[in-house]
This record gives C-alpha cells, structure tokens and sequence, in this order.
C-alpha cells in the first residue's frame, strides 16, 4: 500500500488515539516528574459547630506568585518513582542489607506495597491468562459442534459473564461466596469446614479472585475463538484426516496452528488486562488481600487528599510493566511481521 | 464446517454436551439468581441469616403479602426514570460501534495491507497506548473538559470511549483482515480499482465475521463502561451502568439496592430479546463471510 | 418515662450548639445560575431538592459518591462548572489546599439571616463553609441480649470486650460484635476513633510531621484487634452498609456506628422485629481509662466557588440558603440527618450523635495532610489486623507511608 493510501486511511483513527490517548499520556509523564510547591503551613484559629481550636492550615498567599510562574510545581526528577510508594529504592537496599538470608528479604519486601501489588498481579497474570486461552478454546470447540439452532442461545448465555459482570460482581456474586452466601455454604459444605470464609483469608481470596478473573474472561476468548473457527480451511481438515490424524491431532496440528494470530491477540489483550486488574479488587473488596497497581491509582486519585504525582508515576509504572510483560510476544510478532513483509 | 467434515462418536456427542451443559450453568447462574430475586425484597434476596431465604422469601411474604414483588422494577423505571439511562445508553452504544467500527476497519485494513516497517510500530504504539490504565487517562481528561465546557454530554463520552478503545478495535480487525487473502484486493487493483474501491467492492462483502465479533466487543465495552461514564457524564446523561451505581450511592437506602438488582436484570433482558429474535443472523454473520485461508 | 429523660437530655445537649439569630426565607429568587456537587445521600438530596425550587434561573446538582474526584477539576475552571460543592470537614482540606472556594463573610451578612453561629465554619478568621448537619459514631446494642448475657450497657470499649466475652461463651452469639472494618477508610476511621480516645495527638504540634507510632498508637491497635476478634471473620471487607446488614439480620449484639446510620436500624420496615425493638443507642465509649470519648464529630456542608462571577456566587448562596431553609424540615425532612439547622426536633434515633457532642467528643481534625494520613492509615494496619506484622511495624509502616505521600504533597521537607 502506498504512504499516501495509507495515511488517508490510518488518519481518523490515529487522530482519535493521538488526542486521547497520546496527549494524556504526555501530560501524565511530565507530571510524575513533577510535585506541588512546598506549601507553607500556618496556626489559625478555626471554628466548626463543635468549637474553635488552633489548627495548621495552608497558607495560599505565600505560594501564588510561584504557582503562577511555575505551574507544573517543583521538578523532582525521579523522586516520586523511587519513593516508598513505588519502586522504593533506598528500603529495598536496606532491606537487602539488614536481611540475613533470602525468606527474610522476601518476607520483608513484601511489606512494601509496590512489591505486595506486584506479587498478586504477577499471580494473577500468569494464572487467568493461560486458563482462559483453554477454557475459551474448549467451549469455543465445543460450541462449534452443537446442532445450528442450539448455537444462538448457547452464545448468549456464554456471553452472560462479560455482559453482566461488573455490577453483578460487586452485588450479587460478592454476596453468593459470602460464608452465608449459596456459592459460600456450598463450599463450605464440600469442604466439610463450617468456618470456611473466602474473604478472610488471603489464600483463599487470591483463589477466589483467579476463579472470577477466568469466569469473566472466558467468553472473549470463546467468542474470537468461535468467530475463527468459522474460516477454518476444510481442505487441510479433509487431508489430515486422509492422512490418518486422529481428532485430536487434528486439533493440535491444524486447528490451533490456523488460529495463532488470534490466539496470540488473545493473550496480549488479556496479558494486558490482567496485569492492570482493577474491577474485581473494588467489587469483591478484596484490598486488604490483594492489590495491584491499577488499584493504586485508583486509590491515590480516590483519597481525600488527591495524590496526582503518585498516580502519574504508577500509571507510567504500569505502561512499563506491561511492555516488559509483552516483551517476548511482541518479538514473536515482529518475526511474523517480517515473514509478512518478506512474502 | 469442522463439525459437518468430522462425524462425531456417540461418546464424544455426549461428553461435548456435558460439559456445554456445565459451562452454562456456569455462565448463567448468578444471572438466573439475580432474575429470580429481582422479584424478592432486599432482606430476602441479601438475607445476613440464611441463603435459602432467597428462595422461599418469608420477609417479601410478611411484607408485601406474596412471595413475589415488582417493587424493584417500579421503583427503578417509575420512581427514578430508568427509562431516560437506557435511551442514553442505547444512544452512546450506536454511536460508539459505528464510530469505531467505522474508523477501526479503515486502519486496521491499511494496518493489514502495508508491508512498511511502521505498520509494526504502529501497531505496537497502540498496544502501549491502551497499557494506560483508563482511570488516569479520564483523571486528565477532566480538567480540560471542564474548561472548554465539554463535560458532561453523551457526544464526548462517545469520542472518549471510541478512542480508548481504538488499539484493541484496530489488532482485532487487523489480526481478521490478515486472515483474508491478499490476492482478492490486488486481482481487484489490478482490474483498475482504487485501493478503497478493492476495500469497498472486495473486502467489505467478506469482513463481516471479524467486523461483527469486533462490532460485539465495541459493544459490549460501550454498554458495560463505569470508570469513564461514571466520570465524564452529567446526572440527566448517566448511562445505565453508573446509574445503577447510583442507586446502590455510598449510604445504601433499603430498597434502592433492589431497585440496582431490578435494573441490572432489567439491563441484560433486552439483549436477550435481541440475541434470541437475530440469533440466526448472528451465527450466519460471524459465519457467513467466512473465507478459504 | 425514659424516653422523656432522654428527650430532654437530647434537646439541652442541642440547645449548647444553637445561637439562634431569627428565621426567615421564603420565596426564593435568583438571577443568575447554580451548580451543585456533591456526594450522593437521602440528607444531600433534600437540601439540594431545597435550592431547585429557587425560581429564575437555572439549578443543576451533581450528586454522586465520585463527588471528590470531580469537585477539584469542576471548580478549577474559569468560570467554574460546580458554584457549589457540598463537603465534610474532611473533605473542605481538599478544596482549601487547592484555593478554589472563596470566603463567605459579605454574603453571610447580606443573606445569612436564620443562620446560627454555629453553622459558620470559620478558617483563620474568614467563614469558608455553611454546615447544615452533624455525625458522629456511638454505640449500638440490642437490650435483649445484654440482658440474658446479664451485662449492662458498656461505657468503655474494655466493658464491651468483656461483654462479648461473656456473650459468646454463654453461646448467645457467634460473632457479638460488629463495626466497619473494611480496609481503606473505614479502618482508619475506627483506628482514628480509638486513638483519639487513647488522647494520641497525630502530629508533632503546628507541623506535617507525624508522631503516631508510641505507646497510645500500640495501644489503639491492641484493641482495634482485640474487638476484632469477636466480629465475623470477613470484618475486613465490612463497610458501613454490610454491618448495618450484620444489625438488621440479627448477628450483632454491640457495635460502634454512625449516628445517620440509626434510622433504618430502627425501623419496623426494615429490620426485623425483635431487632427493631431491641436495638437501643448508647453513647460513645472511652478508652483506656480516658476522659474523651473515642469518636468523632463530623459535619457536612456547602461551599461557593472562587472562579464565579459574584452574581453567581450570590445567587448560589440564596438557593443554598433555600435548601438549608428551617421551613423545608417537615416530617419527610426532619429524620434524615442530625440538622443543625434552627427547628431541628433530635428523634429516638439521634440521641447517641448528641452525646457525643454533650461529652466534647473531638471533632475530625481539618487539618491540610490529615486525608494522607487517613490512607496511609487505611492500607498499612491491614497486615497488622491479619496478624502478619506486630503493631510498632504497621505503625512505622504508616508513618513511612505517610511521609512519601506528604513530602510529594510539599508539606514535608
């Protein structure tokens, strides 16, 4: 295709993504190099219905004029990314020093929230993301072999975890695994453990966690799945099975080599995704067993006082994560983009 | 089609239909629960004392004289005006599939169809992009969208949420449009068409699996969005998702929650309606078009 | 019998708040347009339904519990979007450290008629706020209860976990005790209570720098985790409503709880009977033989915007005021909150806020770095309630956590 071709169709949607994606993006680098001014504090006396007391307030006079010649704040460089809240640099070198052996520093680390977000999300990253590709590959094989008319119902009802999960995950499921819950008493039932809470534990929450991460993202894979099963080649199906493969072989040798690019898409979308989970933490409550760094960006902009730096830096944090994470995938398409352009 | 090509034994017939069976009840069972306690008040359906309250409902029998309420229902699309979240959100969803469709299958086909090295970094470009994790990205949109006064209506909604998702929309069509054979739009250029009339007399009539499994994630994403719409949309403009947040608000009032349970069954029954009224168009779309790779 | 001691209790403990000038307003005009932010509860929405009736021009209300995240961005433009935001004493820091609401003075003299004095928050010497209600977390108990388990009502926090002992070992209850624990806020609310109760000071005096991990700090944690072993094991993913569920369903006996939450705790349609009959407030307990009560006051409030034309901030005003209005506190109005507006006739149900006042609980402290230390709090004694790190660790945790957040901010050096 020419440039030109190419630039008139690649135009609407580059603009859409440079204005709301690029620009931000920007702006949220520039401001995770940057912090608010030093603010000067003051004793005032304030008043409230329940009295007057001294108290420490900011004062604004002292700190306009620089506010106004300097509007992105003070620069700190990498400050706020070696800070105790992110990559915490100078407590991790501590840590490495004052631990005597390898569990103590691990233990130790894990107490600095950076690294316990880390350990969850890797957790959660590298468990949803392989089960989903295989669970949504069964039902998507599966639902591929019913008869015609069942196939419309059968799709919707698979769709039902994507459609209705955000709200339903917070209200209804967060009360069904409650330990008086039906999904909560079933377990406890089965496990023959009266006690059994999947809130209180941090296991168990992590368990409960990877299993609605799965539930929830199965249907986007069954549906892309389903969708390039559908132009699949019948003739290499034809000759294999001349050839003597068993259904199995078929699968493994024709059927998934057919559908690498879109299993390959799969997995990034939700490498991706799962590296930034956010929603279920909220909806199920989980934040006092697991964490993530979607989560805390969510909870520095959340705070009464907003912390914009801090999130800035995580966000930046998260788009370097996710590259690192991408990293062998990305390889994998460039040597497939190469053979492209090689043809 | 795999499954007229490979006669299926007994065994497997049965084992495949088990285990669609388990998937099902899976998929659909929080869903069916929340259906049938939609009718149901908030101590039963949420009962602290036993789940098997739900079922047999002794408080909606001792309050409302029955074992089954409209109350939720009433109160969501009288009471609070559901009506006016779902015409918004059938509004930002139309708008936001074409948009992105739109735009999506016109990038993502130049996407497929260049062999230069820049189409590989652009792809990788969008993929970084959407890394950013929305919350900060609506957290920046704020300030300027407060300024010039664009906060709060459904068309910059419909932008953002268009935009946002454009990475995932463009590797999805481009990953489909590399499945169609490039001979069909070279034969058609060499024949004397432009590289958009190749597009729109050759690809257009064979895209529409991957358009509409596309089509139906845009769709989805517009209709399920919170953290955007639930930042950038203006009381009178909520669509149904942050509207049903709403109800359930931070001091939850008794009642109110039923009302978010009402509406949430409320939510998903027209896509059953629709799903079951053009299931055959659905499955014969994503089938269709498709193609000999 | 009781009940008229209490009425009479209740209506001098309010009587200390009120100053009243005189009431007056109706008939609400305004010339200019009004924009309501604010978060998202039957009491906001009644005072925002007051200022919509206000006639020619426009009145809009945002009411959303995102209100924080957006209130800063939609009152930093010029003109700003919101006129008016409505806040608590916690969150008014947000809008302060930011400069964007502007002193109320000149508007309080020219319309403020009906106010009562102690409705002017006041901020080094300039009336920044109009509070309209209060809020304060008490005790709660079921008298059914603490009868057959014969203890009285506790009036410490030692009392009441003497009193869950002694309930779940005659085996009335599994889980006596409730409270909102859940990570993040709540738990650093009730970390905050117990500390002030243990009469910890958070700073070091007239600076950011915080000075919580000593002995009182041990302590407020010690006991934080000591009731904590008497409520239900998920108490960390319990917020306000789920403990209210916990109440109305029966499973609690005692618990610590926010005075606006005691209306549905009390009401026959929607709570169970024995429940309703039983539940009984209490006032708030001490702690550690100290003299302060372990809570603390809130209220809530409106604002008027700094980047607004001054007609516009004029006419904010006259519709707030309208919403504030004594007229508006009807029958439908009247229970929906602690109002400290002039009229206000306490209830059954708001016994246990006023004495929390009447024993000069403290207020939430208004202070610019308190909502960071509110998160650092919220996140970092989590390890600690799980019994995974010992409680001068959590605590140095938090102050560490504290510090990175207040030396971005700029408070600390």
């Amino acid at each position: 295709m020419k440039h030109k071709t190419f630039f008139w169709f690649f135009l609407p949607t580059a603009s859409a993504m440079l204005l709301f994606i690029a620009l931000p993006i920007f702006s949220i680098v520039i401001q995770s190099l940057f912090t608010p001014h030093d603010a000067v504090i003051i004793v005032t006396e304030n008043c409230d219905p329940f009295g007057c007391k001294q108290e420490t307030t900011i004062d604004q006079e002292a700190t306009r004029d620089l506010r106004k010649s300097e509007p992105l704040g003070k620069f700190v460089g990498l400050e706020i990314y070696k800070d105790r809240g992110h990559l915490a640099v100078n407590e991790v070198k501590e840590i490495w020093i004052e631990s005597n052996n390898f569990t103590e520093f691990k233990k130790n680390i894990g107490n600095l929230p950076f690294y316990r977000a880390m350990a969850f999300t890797l957790t959660f990253t590298f468990t949803v993301t392989p089960l989903m590709l295989v669970f949504g590959f069964i039902i998507a094989l599966a639902v591929n072999s019913l008869h015609h008319n069942l196939k419309g119902l059968t799709i919707f009802f698979s769709l039902l975890p994507m459609i209705v999960s955000p709200l339903i995950g917070s209200l209804v499921l967060f009360w069904m695994i409650d330990s008086r819950g039906i999904i909560g008493e079933a377990l406890q039932y089965v496990f023959e453990d009266p006690d059994l809470s999947l809130k209180a534990s941090t296991g168990l929450t992590w368990v409960m966690l990877i299993v609605y991460g799965v539930w929830h993202a199965a249907p986007f894979s069954f549906v892309v799945f389903y969708a390039g099963l559908q132009t699949l080649p019948m003739d290499t199906i034809e000759s294999a099975k001349i050839d003597g493969a068993s259904r199995l072989q078929q699968v493994w040798y024709v059927v998934i080599p057919h559908l690498m690019p879109l299993i390959t898409f799969v997995a990034l979308m939700q490498l991706m995704d799962n590296f930034r989970v956010f929603e279920p933490i909220v909806g199920f409550s989980a934040e006092a067993h697991a964490q993530s760094l979607s989560w805390f960006i969510f909870n520095d902009l959340g705070g009464e006082t907003r912390l914009l730096s801090s999130a800035a830096t995580s966000s930046v944090l998260t788009i370097i994560g996710v590259s690192i994470l991408l990293f062998p995938v990305l390889i994998r398409t460039w040597r497939d983009f190469n053979e492209k352009s090689a043809k | 089609m795999i499954n007229r090509s490979l006669k299926l034994p007994i065994s497997l017939k049965v084992s495949i239909s088990i285990f669609i069976v388990f998937w099902l009840i899976i998929a659909a069972f929080p869903f069916i629960w929340t259906l049938w306690g939609s009718f149901k008040i908030e101590a039963d359906f949420f009962s602290k004392a036993d789940w098997m309250n739900a079922l047999f409902a002794p408080r909606t029998i001792a309050e409302k004289g029955g074992a089954f309420t409209g109350d939720g229902y009433y109160g969501a699309w009288v009471q609070e005006n559901f009506w006016q979240a779902v015409i918004n959100t059938t509004l930002v969803c139309f708008f936001v599939v074409g948009t992105s469709l739109t735009i999506g299958t016109l990038g993502g086909y130049a996407l497929s169809r260049s062999s230069y090295k820049y189409t590989f970094w652009l792809l990788i470009t969008a993929l970084i992009f959407r890394a950013m994790p929305p919350i900060t990205l609506v957290a920046g949109y704020l300030l300027p969208f407060y300024e010039w006064n664009l906060w709060g209506h459904l068309a910059t909604t419909v932008i953002v949420l268009v935009a946002i998702n454009q990475p995932f929309t463009l590797w999805m069509l481009h990953s489909f449009f590399q499945k169609i054979p490039k001979e069909l739009d070279e034969s058609a250029k060499v024949d004397g068409c432009t590289q958009f009339q190749a597009f729109r007399h050759v690809i257009i009539p064979v895209m529409w699996p991957g358009v509409i499994t596309t089509g139906l994630f845009s769709f989805l994403l517009a209709y399920n969005d919170f953290a955007i719409t639930s930042m950038l949309l203006s009381q009178n403009n909520q669509t149904m998702v942050p509207k049903i947040a709403s109800f359930m608000g931070t001091t939850q009032t008794e009642g109110n929650v039923m009302f978010a349970v009402a509406a949430v069954v409320s939510t998903t029954a027209p896509l059953f309606i629709m799903v079951m009224f053009f299931q055959r168009q659905i499955v014969s779309g994503l089938t269709a078009g498709a193609v000999k790779g | 019998m009781i009940k008229n001691i209490m009425r009479l209790v209740v209506a001098s403990a309010i009587a200390v708040f009120a100053a009243p000038i005189f009431a007056d307003g109706h008939g609400c005009k305004i010339s200019a347009r009004v924009s309501i932010v604010g978060n998202e509860f039957p009491a906001i929405h009644a005072v925002a339904d007051g200022a919509k009736v206000c006639k020619g021009s426009e009145v809009k209300a945002n009411l959303t519990a995102d209100h924080q995240k957006i209130n800063v961005a939609g009152m930093s433009g010029n003109p700003a979007e919101y006129t008016s935001a409505i806040i608590a004493n916690s969150s008014i820091v947000a809008l302060m450290n930011n400069d964007v609401i502007r002193p109320l003075d000149d508007l309080v003299a020219k319309h403020g008629k009906g106010l009562k004095k102690n409705q002017l928050i006041t901020i080094n010497g300039k009336v920044m706020a109009i509070a309209f209600m209060a809020n304060a977390q008490h005790l709660v108990y079921r008298s059914d209860i603490l009868e057959k388990a014969g203890i009285s009502a506790p009036k410490t926090y030692e009392e009441m976990l003497a009193g869950a002992k002694i309930i779940k070992d005659k085996g009335l209850m599994d889980y006596p005790l409730g409270g909102a624990y859940k990570a993040g806020w709540n738990l650093a609310q009730e970390f905050t209570n117990m500390y002030i109760g243990h009469g910890g000071e958070f700073f070091k005096s007239g600076s950011a720098e915080v000075s919580i991990n000593n002995a009182k700090g041990v302590a407020t944690l010690e006991m934080l985790k000591a009731l904590s072993a008497y409520m239900n094991p998920d108490f960390l993913t319990h917020d306000s409503n789920a403990t209210s569920a916990e109440w109305k369903a029966g499973n609690v006996a005692m618990m610590n709880m926010w005075g606006s939450r005691m209306g549905p705790l009390m009401d026959p349609e929607q709570s169970t009977p024995t429940v309703v009959k039983t539940t009984t407030l209490g006032d708030p307990m001490t702690v550690g033989g100290g003299s302060t009560p372990a809570t603390t006051l809130w209220w809530d409030g409106w604002t008027v915007a700094k980047n607004i034309s001054d007609a516009e901030a004029e006419a904010t005003f006259k519709a707030m005021m309208n919403g504030i209005n004594p007229k508006r506190l009807d029958d439908k109005m009247m229970p929906l909150a602690v109002w400290l507006i002039e009229g206000f006739k306490p209830g059954p149900a708001n016994v246990g806020v006023a004495a929390a006042a009447r024993m000069n609980a403290i207020p939430y402290p208004m202070l610019p770095y308190q909502g960071l230390l509110h998160s650092a709090l919220g996140s970092e004694i989590v390890d600690f309630m799980q019994g995974k790190e010992d409680a001068a660790t959590a605590l140095a945790d938090v102050e560490a956590a504290y510090t990175a957040a207040a030396k971005e901010k700029g408070f600390l050096n």
